[in-house]
């Protein structure tokens, strides 16, 4: 328990420790605490925004699809309506082409037929004026008789 | 180490109590007589006190060098923890400007613990390292010497009697002496007030000087109790080793590491005490009566 100077030394080196840590020990260490709070709370903001426009990005995109299908489903519809319109359409050209050469050949039967029948007729008048001309042994004079013949072909072909 | 020790000093014949009263010599720039003396230094105290304040400010000062806002390493971490720590306790108890209160706070809390931690070091190297020296005397724990427990005590009084006088000016510092913690008569023509104000006055005074006085002494004496009691335990059980025999030797591990584990706490303990009664003195010094 000996009390001496060295108290009043001990005293001077305390304040003066005080002073040093004050002067150089505390402030870097301070500001570095102080700055790297600060970078954690802006990162802490920073991954917030991000998260934040994560999220819209995300919806907006979810929107574009959404979009994107109904667009796609109706251009899906108007293919179809198309497609349908084609086989339509293709079907009534068919049918009218059908329709048209099913008529053209009924004309062209007739026509066949009817040149048949005067064919068939001018035979049947030749051989009319030849079996007559035999059986009357004479020629009948076919110039003369053209008239004659002619009504009897037109007769023959009315039949 | 007791017995190299008492090898060291060419005296077969030191025993126990003697061992315990040459570790208790401080190694004085003169021998003292009296309860103070102002013409005695101890230089050992001084050394150690000095030698803890630059590995301190060294290790701090690293830390402080390399401090960046960026990851930091685990010593930076560590620091800063404790830095943190310190300042929050400082702002907690002191309503006022911290500039210089908090850094002193920090390292009287890192000085005080390093010195504290000297207790730790086995009791007899140092004084056997010095023997060797040709240094008879040393106590290598500062904080077990009452110069440097109420050299600090002193330094905190000072302190506060500096911010209550930057606080509340040097006439308000004087009312809280006079005034407090009794208040003051009225003063009137009647002369009886003024000498009852004379006698208020004293007793306030005298009360505060109590107050400051015992602060100042409890502040001391609980950091110099608490080491010097751990020292001397340190002492008693190194005095176990004195005897090599198997039961010595045996109960000078077990008692020494169980001491030395529980001193841990105490260093640290002790130091953070010292601290935080730093703050809360100079926190009242902040403070209107």
């Amino acid at each position: 328990m000996n009390l001496n100077a060295t108290l009043f030394v001990q005293t001077l080196v305390f304040l003066i420790l005080g002073w040093v840590t004050m002067k150089f020990i505390w402030p870097p260490l301070i500001a570095a605490i102080e700055n790297r709070q600060r970078k954690i709370a802006e990162g802490l903001a920073a991954a917030e925004k991000g998260e934040k426009s994560l999220a819209e990005a995300r919806a907006a995109a979810n929107e574009i699809v959404k979009e994107a299908r109904i667009q796609a489903t109706k251009i899906i519809e108007q293919a179809n309506r198309r497609s349908n319109e084609l086989v339509e359409e293709a079907r009534g050209a068919a049918l009218a082409e059908g329709q048209r050469l099913i008529s053209e050949a009924r004309q062209e039967v007739a026509l066949e037929a009817s040149r048949a029948r005067q064919q068939l007729s001018k035979e049947v008048a030749a051989l009319v004026v030849a079996g007559a001309s035999k059986l009357l042994a004479r020629e009948i004079d076919e110039k003369a008789h053209a008239d004659i013949l002619e009504q009897l072909a037109l007769e023959i072909e009315r039949g | 180490m007791r017995l190299g020790l008492m090898a060291s000093e060419g005296d077969g014949a030191l025993g126990f109590s003697e061992y315990i009263d040459h570790h208790l010599q401080h190694l004085a720039s003169a021998k003292q007589e009296a309860l103070f003396d102002a013409s005695v230094l101890h230089w050992d105290t001084l050394f150690f006190a000095l030698l803890c304040a630059a590995v301190s400010l060294w290790l701090l000062r690293k830390a402080a060098k390399r401090a960046t806002s960026g990851v930091p390493g685990k010593f930076q971490c560590a620091v800063e923890m404790l830095v943190e720590m310190v300042n929050n306790q400082a702002r907690a108890m002191v309503p006022g400007k911290l500039t210089y209160i908090a850094p002193l706070a920090l390292t009287v809390f890192v000085w005080v613990a390093f010195m504290n931690a000297i207790d730790l070091i086995p009791v007899d190297w140092f004084p056997t390292a010095a023997a060797a020296l040709d240094i008879h005397y040393l106590r290598p724990l500062p904080t077990a010497d009452l110069n440097t427990t109420f050299g600090l005590a002193i330094g905190v009084l000072l302190l506060s009697f500096y911010y209550s006088i930057k606080i509340k000016g040097l006439g308000g510092f004087l009312h809280e002496w006079t005034c407090a913690p009794f208040g003051m008569v009225k003063l009137s023509f009647n002369p009886l007030t003024w000498i009852g104000a004379l006698l208020l006055g004293v007793v306030n005074v005298f009360f505060n000087i109590v107050e400051y006085g015992g602060r100042t002494f409890s502040h001391g004496m609980r950091l110099f109790g608490n080491m010097y009691a751990g020292e001397l335990i340190f002492f008693l059980i190194a005095g176990l080793g004195g005897t090599v025999t198997v039961a010595g030797v045996a109960l000078h591990l077990l008692t020494g590491s169980v001491w030395a584990i529980f001193h841990i706490l105490i260093v640290l303990l002790q130091a953070f005490i010292f601290m935080m009664l730093t703050l809360a003195y100079l926190g009242q010094a902040h403070s209107q009566h």
